[in-house]
């Protein structure tokens, strides 16, 4: 099962609660067949129109519909972005949106499809939870969390996953501890496995979150020394605000990993990209070691 | 007393319980045409129209008022004075650092305002979204009227909603079109038509008679969107310069000018001026 099954599944579920809306623009309409014909008011496909999506969503959360509006990365969070601004957070009404694709699922369909800037993009609005999972079996939970709240919610969906899931790691959960004064590396979503096979021999703390915002700043308060180095599945440095934030009052050097801002031009498969951004384990332990190696003591 | 008409300020006629309001609002400044473009649908709609009061504004089953166009928004702050949504003092510091009302305004700082408003191209994909909300209530009472400009229109955004709205028989739905002829490039064919090709009704009427405005807003058929365009014409009396019968005056109200698609006609000098929207 993949994390859109997943998504499906429960989002379908959820229309038990007459209160929720899925809005669509034809991407996983099929997936939502079933669902609109038990359904029908509940399941809205406006055809290929981002810009209404979105407008959509707005107006049935001014009369109180939860609305769950779904579409592939780049046309859910870029097309439309000025919608997102003023039809959901300029109105104070909220809605869940959930993407697929995520920064190169389908490298081989080129630039249209990638999407590394999405979260970036929604980390300039204000009040919103971004949930990344790294493993299909901690969709459910997300979503769950996402439809009951009240606020506006980005959950960002790839077909890329770890080994193993972790429901419950909104907060960071450390999955490798390597003792006292050790680095602390952070990865979100499904760049954990990567994560770890890069520092298997280092002496580095990993610690795995799939909530990147609200980011846990008590829990990297509590586990961070003075090396930081946080690895994520999107643009570098999305995250590298919020940790100099959560850090100003103690010293502290900090790498921050993910995809670059280039246009690379190149197709390929998701694996490719992996290792041209440096986000293989490879890649990942060339640049950890080096990192690592500047900040230790002379002599 | 829904269509008794004052002249404030010279020359533009106007519903007469909003006639001090937006003196009030004006403070001795001059508007931008579109409010006088304006300002009779939105008494209209609020006198004779909207099933919506100052105690019913939170009822889920009252009807809504998006303005879409928010740069209207001193006709609109002026009725919903004149009817009691918000105090007239209100009026007084409008766009000032402590007002809740801003040159287009936010509907969580205004009590009666459905949606904050200003980009243009917003509130028919809103308005459309409310219907479906309404809908799947199964709340079939209140109706969604969601008025936008000539100009508006150019915005794509509206032509999603407009041929979804379409195509899935919104019967809630109402658009109201200002057409003050402000869109650069003109809608050869007539504004209505790009509605009516995908399957809404429409009406066209003076956008200044209160009559035909009444019985185009109510016309809707039931079974699917309608559209009202309310034509702001150049010769309708509310443009008539108070000194028009002395020859020097007589121009002043309308700028000259010849569209390329249809030569000689002339376009009125009540568009927006650049900046203050479209």
């Amino acid at each position: 099962m993949t994390m859109r099954d997943a998504f499906v599944a429960s989002a379908t579920r959820f229309l038990d609660d007459p209160r929720t809306t899925i809005v669509l623009a034809d991407i996983s309409a099929d997936a939502f067949a079933g669902a609109a014909r038990r359904y029908p008011g509940q399941v809205v496909n406006v055809g290929i129109r981002e810009q209404l999506m979105v407008g959509v969503a707005g107006g049935l959360a001014l009369t109180g519909q939860r609305p769950i509006v779904h579409s592939y990365a780049p046309f859910l969070v870029e097309r439309a972005y000025e919608q997102i601004k003023l039809d959901l957070d300029h109105q104070g009404v909220g809605a869940v949106l959930v993407s697929i694709g995520a920064s190169y699922d389908r490298a081989e369909a080129g630039r249209t499809h990638l999407a590394p800037a999405d979260v970036a993009l929604i980390d300039t609005l204000d009040g919103w939870t971004v949930h990344v999972p790294g493993h299909p079996d901690e969709v459910p939970d997300l979503l769950r969390d996402a439809v009951c709240g009240q606020h506006s919610t980005y959950l960002r969906l790839s077909t890329r996953s770890n080994a193993r899931a972790y429901p419950q790691a909104g907060g960071l959960h450390v999955v490798r501890d390597a003792g006292p004064g050790a680095a602390l590396l952070v990865a979100v979503g499904p760049v954990r496995d990567e994560a770890l096979a890069a520092v298997a021999d280092l002496p580095v703390t990993v610690a795995y979150t799939h909530r990147p915002r609200p980011f846990d700043v008590t829990g990297l308060r509590a586990l961070a020394g003075s090396e930081m180095i946080v690895v994520e599945p999107y643009l570098a440095g999305t995250s590298a605000r919020v940790v100099a934030e959560a850090l100003a009052d103690r010293p502290h050097r900090l790498l921050s990993l993910g995809v670059g801002r280039a246009e690379l031009r190149r197709y390929g498969t998701a694996e490719d990209h992996d290792r041209w951004h440096g986000l293989d384990p490879a890649g990942l332990r060339r640049a950890i070691g080096d990192f690592l190696t500047a900040g230790a003591p002379v002599g | 007393m829904t269509t008794s008409t004052a002249t404030r300020p010279p020359g533009r006629l106007l519903p007469a319980p909003v006639v001090a309001p937006l003196e009030r609002i004006r403070a001795g400044d001059a508007y931008d045409a579109n409010v006088y473009s304006t300002v009779d649908v939105h008494w209209v709609l609020y006198d004779r129209v909207l099933r919506v009061t100052p105690a019913t504004v939170d009822d889920p089953d009252r009807d809504r008022f998006l303005l879409s166009k928010g740069h209207a928004v001193a006709g609109y702050y002026a009725v919903l004075a004149a009817k009691g949504f918000i105090p007239v003092d209100w009026l007084d510091d409008a766009g000032g650092p402590d007002s809740r009302l801003g040159g287009h305004p936010d509907r969580t700082l205004v009590p009666g305002v459905e949606i904050g408003s200003g980009s243009l191209g917003h509130g028919l994909g809103l308005g459309v979204g409310t219907v479906l909300g309404l809908r799947a209530q199964g709340r079939t009472t209140p109706r969604v009227y969601v008025l936008l400009g000539d100009a508006e229109l150019d915005e794509g955004s509206n032509h999603e909603a407009i041929a979804y709205a379409g195509a899935a028989g919104l019967a809630g739905l109402t658009a109201i079109v200002v057409d003050n002829s402000s869109a650069s490039h003109g809608w050869p064919g007539g504004v209505a038509s790009r509605f009516t090709v995908n399957g809404w009704t429409a009406a066209t009427v003076d956008g200044h008679d209160h009559d035909a405005l009444h019985a185009a807003l109510t016309g809707h058929d039931g079974h699917r969107p309608h559209v009202v365009v309310a034509v702001d014409t150049p010769r309708h009396p509310a443009h008539r310069p108070a000194d028009a019968d002395r020859p020097e005056q007589a121009g002043r109200s309308e700028i000259q000018a010849v569209r390329p698609d249809q030569p000689g006609r002339s376009v009125a000098g009540d568009g927006p001026t650049p900046g203050s929207g479209k």
